[in-house]
């Protein structure tokens, strides 16, 4: 029930993956928050390029709890990534492949990856800890002093992820709710 | 007259902010196995068992259940019988939440100012709340909170004739725009009341409460009762992927207000609801 997929991605790999589907996906990923991004679309509109190549990557919405001694990563689950929508569709436009954190996104964003074929992932939100044992290593690209902000280059090993909206635009935020609606009743837990 | 160091306090802000961060308490626990058994959806029963499994984790390896250990807010409520030797009450509070989270290696996400934007590095100043009660004890309430729920929360003015229908309307409007982003299964704390920022501390105050703890108003226990159905039958589920488990309660507290006004607050925390308490 777990399709298994690498990274860097390809076109052939985003356009296979279809909506609800889980992911276990292995290789490396960029983890980014709002002020890594900020940077990184500052650094392009200067430099000309950013401090990774995002062309068919995976840019992960999260920022790590430090790890303990003797561990790789602390807990390292998604951020909302709404937060990220005005900074996708560029990125996108740059060779984004896929983006991976937690909550639905803006028309804008699903627009741009309709048009240039990227795709979103859902991560369970809240499971830092699980999550950190994923982690295989872990590297600050740029932007070391944003502190858990950074931009950071993990490796990861069957990462579980939900295709969450595909790069058709089928999008389970805005389908499956429906189907539940009116289903609750509070006797259902007080029994 | 009672007198109590301020090392004391220091020590046990350090002690909660780390428990509170490790260990997701029981009645969190039990709700979220319980509605494991009842959810509708398959994928949203499966992400419930991995959040219980999550949790289990973190209590383990005594690591934080979230990345996100949040700000730290503290509720005090100092006895006017105490007298504190030592350093200010805030600053061993801050002192606490420093050492908490260099210690404790728990994520430092406040920033000094809101639109300049550069990490504090030690998760400081935390936001305090004092209570000036009778006694000569100090009972500290210690709840990091994290901001992907926090960003969901609103609140309104709303006016006398809009009654109680007017809060249902906007609770269930405000948990309905909050969707995914808040990592739900949530708990949505409600302040009734008040003026406005009474009812915003209302409403974070209310999420301190034991999910068990039943509301000792009869009329607020029917609505948070009436509230969470309406919620949980909105369909958003675990993650925002559809179901029924969108929240694990609602928690009312309300408090008297103008004659002119009905303020409500909507503060909303995600399934990693943390809290910890002691009274020195």
């Amino acid at each position: 029930m777990y399709k298994k997929i690498n990274t860097p991605l390809s076109s052939e790999v985003v356009k296979s993956l279809k909506v609800g589907e889980q992911l276990l996906i292995s290789g490396t990923i960029y983890s980014a928050r709002d002020a890594a991004h900020k940077r990184m679309l500052e650094d392009l509109d200067k430099d000309g390029k950013m401090p990774i190549d995002v062309n068919g990557q995976i840019i992960y919405y999260a920022g790590p709890c430090p790890p303990k001694p003797g561990s790789v990563s602390g807990p390292y689950g998604p951020t909302t990534s709404g937060r990220m929508d005005k900074y996708s569709p560029r990125l996108i436009e740059e060779g984004l492949m896929g983006m991976m954190g937690k909550g639905d996104r803006a028309d804008a964003v699903i627009e741009s990856m309709i048009k240039n074929k990227s795709v979103y992932l859902a991560v369970i939100g809240g499971l830092g800890a699980y999550t950190s044992t994923l982690i295989k290593s872990l590297e600050v690209i740029a932007y070391d002093e944003l502190g858990a902000e950074a931009l950071i280059k993990i490796e990861v090993e069957d990462f579980p992820a939900i295709v969450a909206i595909d790069c058709e635009g089928n999008n389970l935020y805005r389908t499956e709710p429906d189907k539940y609606k009116n289903k609750f009743d509070i006797n259902m837990i007080n029994r | 007259m009672r007198t109590i160091n301020s090392n004391q306090i220091q020590q046990a802000i350090k002690a909660l902010f780390i428990e509170a961060n490790y260990f997701l308490s029981e009645d969190v626990l039990n709700r979220l196995r319980k509605y494991e058994q009842i959810e509708a959806s398959e994928i949203g029963k499966e992400m419930l068992c991995k959040i219980v499994e999550n949790a289990e984790l973190a209590a383990n390896q005594k690591v934080a259940i979230c990345q996100d250990t949040g700000m730290s807010v503290v509720f005090v409520e100092l006895g006017q019988e105490v007298h504190i030797e030592g350093i200010n009450i805030t600053d061993a509070i801050n002192e606490g939440v420093r050492q908490a989270y260099k210690d404790g290696y728990l994520r430092k996400s406040v920033v000094m100012d809101p639109l300049n934007r550069v990490n504090t590095n030690d998760n400081t100043p935390a936001v305090i709340h004092y209570d000036i009660v009778a006694g000569d004890n100090i009972k500290i309430q210690a709840m990091p909170k994290g901001f992907g729920s926090e960003n969901m929360s609103a609140i309104k003015m709303l006016k006398p004739s809009d009654g109680v229908e007017g809060i249902i309307d906007f609770v269930v409007e405000t948990v309905q725009k909050a969707g995914a982003n808040p990592c739900p299964p949530i708990i949505v704390g409600i302040g009734i009341g008040g003026t406005m920022e009474k009812a915003a501390i209302l409403s974070k105050k209310s999420l301190l409460r034991s999910l068990d703890e039943k509301n000792n108003n009869p009329y607020y226990t029917d609505l948070e009762n009436m509230l969470l159905t309406r919620i949980n039958n909105l369909g958003i589920g675990p993650q925002g992927l559809g179901g029924i488990t969108t929240a694990l309660a609602v928690k009312i507290e309300s408090y008297p207000t103008h004659m002119a006004g009905l303020p409500v607050a909507v503060n909303i925390t995600c399934h990693a609801s943390r809290h910890k308490e002691i009274v020195l």
